[in-house]
């Protein structure tokens, strides 16, 4: 049975099971079972150092790039088993974007990084291109604020402007599935707002993964809430019911502020 | 407790005044040599001794097309070989594995051989083994040698310096290592890259030991071809000096300085005008 992904996904179900994770000897992530279920917002919340990120990471291997990291478990992504040998890494993170914490638009000019993964993927056709980086743009809603520059350098944008370039870049892949790593920390309140208006906006279309250190930003956008303390999902469900009743005393000590 | 501060104080000032002291003489140095260049060079420089044929009275113009070829023959090997070494010891390798410290330490002995060595390598190799007798291609082929590390050292400082957060925003597009290398990384780096390019230049613009033993050293006759012999500016100024021609050392040695400048300021120049548009860690990290 081949599980090559060489084209798309099925869908955007993400299932781990019993996953683990290691930096060198030291253990990141214990026995991590989480069902995401489609065109869903997962928040995953904890307090520093608590292997969110690292989990963010795995989902779309960017984890394969650090040294010393190894791993076992199960993740499934659209019914392909991510970590078999002849699955093509390239056309999962394709599938599976990302989008990190720090903006970092390379530096080039603003259309050219929209256009980086289309013509990755083999887009050379100039209207195609050029559709694909209007849309691309206009989704995350920063368009208007560019289109008499499209050709300037991305790093003449403000933090917030290269941060929803940096989400447009990412959808001008076609993921399926957006993964999100603090994207807000960095950022003024303005821009925060115009980034979380437009992942409530994207979540019709893509399955969305979001770190946040801000609590009150998990109960404004997620659906989902994931809690994450020293390595070990410890609670998991609807924000609604995380933020009101949790389970754990853990969860419900780190919402209330009492450690983190 | 005020008298260790005055002591300290009297300590600095004095230092100050041997840096100020020293700073001076380095300079007198330098002006020195330039203005003795300039006066005792400029009025020997003619259109014909530029340009002008080699028969009654001496020419640099071998020299010219000499220097010329030597640059274009270093560099075309030299460059594609450098860039591609820095890229592996870059890109592909653990920085801290021993393989790593071995290459390192090569490159830093290969950058620490004393030219002439590089000369008489390149004499028994090209001259002798190959039979090529002396020719700018050999020649050219011994200075790529010389420069390579120069080339590698510099080129692989200047990816290390592009920040790993935009090798990730590559990766996370999809692309794959190659075209995250050529598209975002060499990029990058390329305002470094080409300024070392152009400081190697200025090493085989100034290189006349190398050259003693491998081009030849003939100064009254334009080479035709790669395998010719020939002379360069750096080799001229060795002969004129030598054979009894005092000004036209000097007005080769002033041509050879203002080279030596115009390749400095081209390098500045690209630094400066490429990293406007280009260097990431000013702008946001």
């Amino acid at each position: 049975m081949k599980t090559i992904i060489n084209n798309l996904l099925e869908n955007s179900i993400i299932e781990v099971r019993n996953y683990n994770l290691y930096y060198g000897n030291s253990r990141a992530l214990k026995d991590v079972n989480i069902l995401i279920n489609e065109h869903e917002i997962t928040a995953l919340i904890g307090p520093s150092g608590c292997g969110k990120s690292s989990f963010l990471r795995c989902l779309n291997r960017m984890n394969d790039l650090i040294n010393g990291c190894k791993n076992n478990g199960k993740i499934i992504i659209g019914n392909v088993d991510i970590y078999e040998k002849n699955v093509d890494v390239n056309m999962l993170r394709k599938e599976v974007g990302i989008v990190f914490q720090k903006p970092n638009p390379f530096p080039i000019s603003i259309y050219e990084n929209v256009a980086f993964a289309p013509r990755t993927f083999g887009v050379k056709n100039k209207s195609e291109l050029n559709k694909i980086v209007i849309d691309s743009l206009k989704k995350a809603s920063i368009y208007d604020e560019v289109k008499d520059r499209l050709f300037s350098s991305a790093l003449s944008l403000s933090g917030g402007q290269q941060q929803r370039l940096c989400i447009a870049r990412a959808l001008a892949a076609n993921p399926k599935i957006l993964l999100m790593d603090e994207p807000t920390s960095a950022l003024d309140p303005i821009s925060t707002a115009k980034i979380e208006e437009l992942i409530l906006a994207l979540k019709k279309e893509i399955t969305i993964v979001i770190v946040t250190h801000n609590m009150q930003q998990a109960t404004r956008i997620a659906d989902k809430t994931a809690v994450f303390f020293l390595g070990e999902l410890i609670e998991f469900d609807t924000t609604e019911k995380i933020f009101t009743y949790p389970s754990n005393v853990k969860t419900e000590n780190y919402i209330t502020g009492k450690f983190g | 407790m005020l008298s260790s501060q005055k002591r300290i104080k009297t300590h600095y000032s004095s230092l100050k005044v041997f840096s100020l002291i020293s700073v001076i003489i380095s300079l007198i140095a330098l002006v020195g040599i330039i203005a003795f260049v300039i006066i005792n060079g400029i009025n020997n420089v003619t259109y014909d001794f530029l340009f002008g044929k080699y028969d009654n009275t001496p020419s640099i113009y071998p020299a010219l097309i000499g220097t010329l070829n030597l640059i274009l023959i270093s560099l075309v090997v030299a460059a594609p070989i450098g860039i591609f070494s820095a890229v592996f010891l870059t890109e592909y390798t653990n920085l801290n594995s021993i393989f790593m410290k071995i290459i390192r330490v090569s490159i830093e002995t290969l950058a620490g051989i004393p030219s002439i060595v590089y000369g008489l390598f390149g004499y028994l190799i090209f001259v002798v083994s190959f039979n090529w007798g002396y020719s700018l291609l050999g020649g050219g082929l011994t200075l790529a040698i010389m420069i390579l590390p120069v080339i590698v050292r510099s080129t692989e400082e200047s990816l290390l310096s592009v920040p790993n957060e935009l090798r990730e925003g590559s990766y996370a597009l999809g692309a794959s290592k190659v075209r995250t290398i050529f598209k975002v990384v060499i990029p990058c780096a390329s305002s470094g890259i080409i300024t070392s390019l152009i400081l190697a230049i200025g090493r085989v613009l100034s290189e006349s030991a190398v050259l003693i033993l491998t081009i030849g050293m003939v100064v009254n006759k334009v080479p035709e071809t790669f395998l010719s012999a020939g002379t360069s500016l750096a080799l001229d100024i060795y002969y004129f000096g030598s054979y009894g021609y005092p000004n036209e050392a000097a007005a080769t040695a002033f041509v050879l300085l203002i080279l030596v400048l115009l390749i400095n300021l081209l390098a500045y120049a690209v630094g400066k005008f490429l990293k406007k548009g280009g260097n990431y860690s000013e702008n946001n990290y």
